[in-house]
């Protein structure tokens, strides 16, 4: 550890200005930042700082995701196995998700920490540690026999495109692990969707059996095969065909209590979609004409990507709402919409991930409308005087 | 005791009692224990015009000059009236310059018997607001009273719509400020009725009402008491502006504190500037943490003499999050009723972001140390981290207990635009009130500075 710090104090003037590799300081910089926390001390305002910092926030979000990517890599194998009909023990199918999973976090990494560093390098700032949540975030929200080239492509559109024309971490509009699936979903419809893309396998069709559809429950509901539909309990502990991270609601769940735990997560966010949700869920409910509008509201909850949207992708606190009050009505609405594009729109058998980028959208506009609200009851206060 | 409990809770009865429910306790290690100590003799003391915001000081004295305690050594070019002058007498050792020359310390060696200046103060009970005011000015005690906005010295030609004490400190390791007045009753009610013929507006003397306040305080006349209770910035004066007379557009507040109220006491009882004062020395780094008995503006290296851990301490006159960093042989700033000392923190910790941290101490749970609630920290100066763009949009709101959003008014400070941080409540916030915000930052960001820079482009832009 010594001879490392050593080292690094040795060659580190060639980084700095005027030294050699000056060119590559950020990425100097990002490194060892990396393996030591800088030896910085504050100069003005307060003395003292809190310990958490950036990389700290950014590993909790990761932490939170590991259950979610267990799980998913494990059902990977399943599901693989249900298609071909061999029985298969709990660490065969765990490692046939892992070796299938693992190239496309490897990808999406690779490319994107790729170009975040080449963004720094030409701005001159530090390498941000968004996109370690980020990369992580984009393989689970994908099926998982996407070709690697197309996730290298999507990862590198959601970077350039959905962060650093914007400026960078902390200035972009669009929540950029959506962004890059919004791409594939729009730019490869054939892909993201159907029924051979979610389990691994059965593009090449090699030994699937027939029985096997490889349907999503989304998809079944769409269709109006609701009596398809897996049991609540299939669909909570997420044994379903779906993208890798997020069939399993109960993994997600863990995620999200170490979010809140942590104080890292919004609440205020979470809960006001699951509401915005169930409210939904319920006026379809009511106004139900056909069997999929008959789908119990609390079931919703646990199709597609509702609870991953809900807790890891709503909650991007750049690209959500940023006032208490405008958060919840963000959650809401992202909720209420998700449900009603699902349900009542066809082409899109997804409905979360349009509903979050639409309320990306809005949600300066939604926080435009607090702040002025906040704005005028000062002005308020200075008329009663009066 | 139960004498005690029942009068405390009879007058929180007939009181407002304000509930503060955001904000953060800091809990550090080195409060100072509940003994007052006589300070040994400290030779030199210091004015600081950098401790005034917004002054431009024109000298009066110059090195080698005799001074009594409350001769000037120097005004405000922009109100002259204004004078700031010697706390001992002595002479006249350095005028010490900073950057571009900027005046930042005056400097004088004490007598050993302290000479006062005589300031005519009979028949204090019939004198005129402007007697009274004159008075203030000429002692030099007149910038113990400031106002909200800006924070700057009290302009003795305006008419506060009322006055503000606020009689209790939350920041951390904070002297007790019931404990210091206890013994000067008298001289704080007397401080509290010459302040009373500055207003035409109420007294507010604001008090913890989480525990029986000083008597001193319970039974002051004059005033208009008002109850917090709730973690720290609870006993910041702009809060407690905000939450009881909130300042509008053209709205003008002062404020003072306990001690220094005690010093204007004193002026009008015997006619001297006599600034002393009780402050905590406190800080993980010292052995000993006492009160000390001292007169301010004093050099705090007799204050510290065998009292100190070895090793590279950082030495604040005030406290961890709103202190001034000053040397070990610095001064008492003139506002200041603490000296703190840490550790430096200038060392590089091995992948510290991804350590346990039962010794860090962080306002989220993102470390195992919120396992222990109750536990004291040592806390160094270390950044913990790099400056970073912004993310974290929840975390100011959990510190920040006022009807306005941090956030949207650091942007509007970032982009300039006076009319939109008017219109967010520039004018009720002052740097202190952000200390917080600043503490939990995770990108780092220097928010103080920011709130300061605003406050100066309002000022300017109103005068």
């Amino acid at each position: 550890m010594k001879s490392l710090r050593g080292y690094l104090d040795k060659i580190k003037p060639k980084f700095e200005k005027g030294g050699k590799f000056e060119k590559f300081h950020s990425t100097f910089e990002a490194f060892e930042s990396f393996m030591f926390v800088p030896d910085t001390v504050t100069t003005k305002g307060t003395h003292i700082r809190d310990a958490n910092d950036m990389k700290r926030t950014m590993t909790v979000v990761v932490l939170a995701l590991v259950p979610a990517l267990l799980f998913g890599m494990w059902n990977v194998g399943n599901q693989h196995f249900l298609a071909t009909g061999q029985e298969a023990s709990f660490w065969q199918s765990f490692f046939t998700g892992f070796i299938s999973v693992l190239p496309i976090i490897v990808v999406s990494y690779v490319v994107g920490l790729g170009i975040e560093f080449a963004f720094a390098q030409y701005r001159g700032h530090e390498v941000n540690e968004g996109f370690l949540v980020t990369g992580m975030l984009i393989p689970l929200v994908l099926p998982v026999d996407v070709p690697l080239w197309m996730v290298a492509l999507a990862t590198a559109f959601a970077v350039i495109i959905g962060k650093e024309v914007f400026g960078g971490t902390g200035m972009n509009i669009f929540n950029p692990a959506l962004t890059a699936r919004a791409f594939l979903f729009f730019a490869y419809p054939s892909y993201m969707s159907g029924n051979e893309v979610w389990t691994h396998g059965m593009i090449k069709g090699e030994g699937i059996i027939d029985s096997f559809t490889g349907a999503t429950p989304l998809a079944e509901a769409a269709a109006g095969n609701i009596d398809k539909l897996p049991s609540v309990s299939d669909m909570f502990f997420g044994f379903i065909p779906g993208s890798i991270g997020e069939t399993s609601t109960l993994a997600i769940l863990i995620g999200a209590a170490i979010l809140l735990f942590t104080g890292v997560g919004s609440a205020r966010i979470m809960i006001s979609t699951v509401v915005g949700g169930l409210v939904m869920g319920l006026i379809l409910n009511i106004f139900a004409v056909n069997p999929y509008m008959e789908v119990p509201a609390y079931q919703h909850l646990m199709l597609g990507g509702f609870a991953f949207g809900a807790v890891f992708m709503a909650t991007d606190p750049v690209s959500a709402a940023q006032t208490a009050k405008g958060k919840i009505i963000y959650g809401f609405l992202i909720g209420f919409l998700a449900i009603l594009i699902r349900v009542l729109n066809p082409a899109y058998p997804e409905g979360m991930m349009l509903a979050i980028l639409l309320m990306n959208v809005f949600a300066p506009l939604i926080d435009h409308y607090v702040i002025e609200a906040n704005i005028s009851k000062r002005l308020k206060r200075v008329k009663v005087q009066e | 005791m139960f004498n005690i409990k029942v009068e405390s809770i009879e007058q929180l009865s007939m009181s407002k009692v304000i509930k503060i429910k955001r904000g953060l306790d800091i809990n550090l290690l080195g409060a100072a224990e509940k003994i007052i100590k006589k300070a040994d003799f400290a030779e030199y003391y210091a004015v600081k015009p950098t401790d005034f915001k917004g002054i431009r000081p024109k000298l009066v004295v110059k090195t080698g000059d005799k001074v009594k305690a409350g001769s000037p050594l120097f005004f405000d070019k922009y109100h002259p009236e204004v004078q700031f002058t010697s706390p001992v007498s002595g002479e006249i050792t350095a005028i010490n310059r900073g950057d571009r020359r900027v005046i930042e310390e005056v400097v004088i060696r004490s007598d050993t018997k302290i000479e006062y200046e005589k300031f005519s103060v009979e028949n204090s009970k019939t004198l005129t607001r402007d007697e009274i005011i004159s008075i203030l000015l000429k002692s030099g005690l007149w910038p113990v009273i400031r106002q909200r906005p800006y924070s700057t010295i009290a302009n003795p030609k305006d008419n506060p719509k009322s006055i503000f004490i606020s009689a209790f400190d939350t920041t951390p390791l904070a002297p007790d400020m019931d404990f210091i007045v206890k013994e000067e009753a008298t001289l704080f009610q007397k401080g509290i009725d010459i302040l009373s013929r500055l207003t035409t507006g109420k007294i507010h003397l604001n008090l913890n009402a989480d525990y029986p306040p000083a008597e001193a305080y319970t039974r002051a006349k004059g005033v208009q008491i008002n109850y917090f209770t709730g973690p720290h910035p609870a006993g910041n004066v702009g809060v407690q502006i905000n939450k009881i007379d909130p300042i509008n557009k053209g709205d003008i507040i002062w404020y003072t504190y306990p001690q220094e109220i005690i010093a204007i006491g004193r002026l009008f009882e015997k006619g001297i500037y006599d600034v002393s004062k009780i402050i905590a020395l406190t800080g993980s780094e010292v052995l000993h943490p006492v009160y000390l008995k001292i007169i301010n503006g004093a050099c705090i290296k007799s204050l510290l003499k065998n009292n100190i851990k070895a090793g590279e301490n950082r030495f604040i006159s005030g406290n961890v999050l709103t202190g001034t960093k000053i040397l070990n042989q610095g001064f008492i700033g003139f506002y200041d009723n603490q000296v703190t000392i840490i550790p430096e923190g200038k060392y590089h910790e091995f992948f510290g972001w991804a350590l346990p941290g039962i010794k860090k101490f962080s306002a989220s749970r993102t470390f195992i140390s919120w396992l222990m609630p109750h536990k004291k920290f040592k806390l160094d100066t270390n950044m913990h981290g790099g400056h970073r763009a912004f993310v974290m949009t929840n975390d100011y709101d959990k510190v920040f207990p006022m009807d306005i959003y941090p956030v949207h008014l650091i942007k509007a400070i970032m982009a300039e635009d006076i009319e939109l941080m008017e219109k967010l409540g520039i004018y009720e916030v002052d740097e202190e009130d952000f200390a917080l915000c600043e503490f939990v930052c995770t990108s780092k960001i220097d928010v103080q500075s920011i709130i300061r820079k605003g406050l100066d482009l309002a000022r300017a832009e109103m005068s």
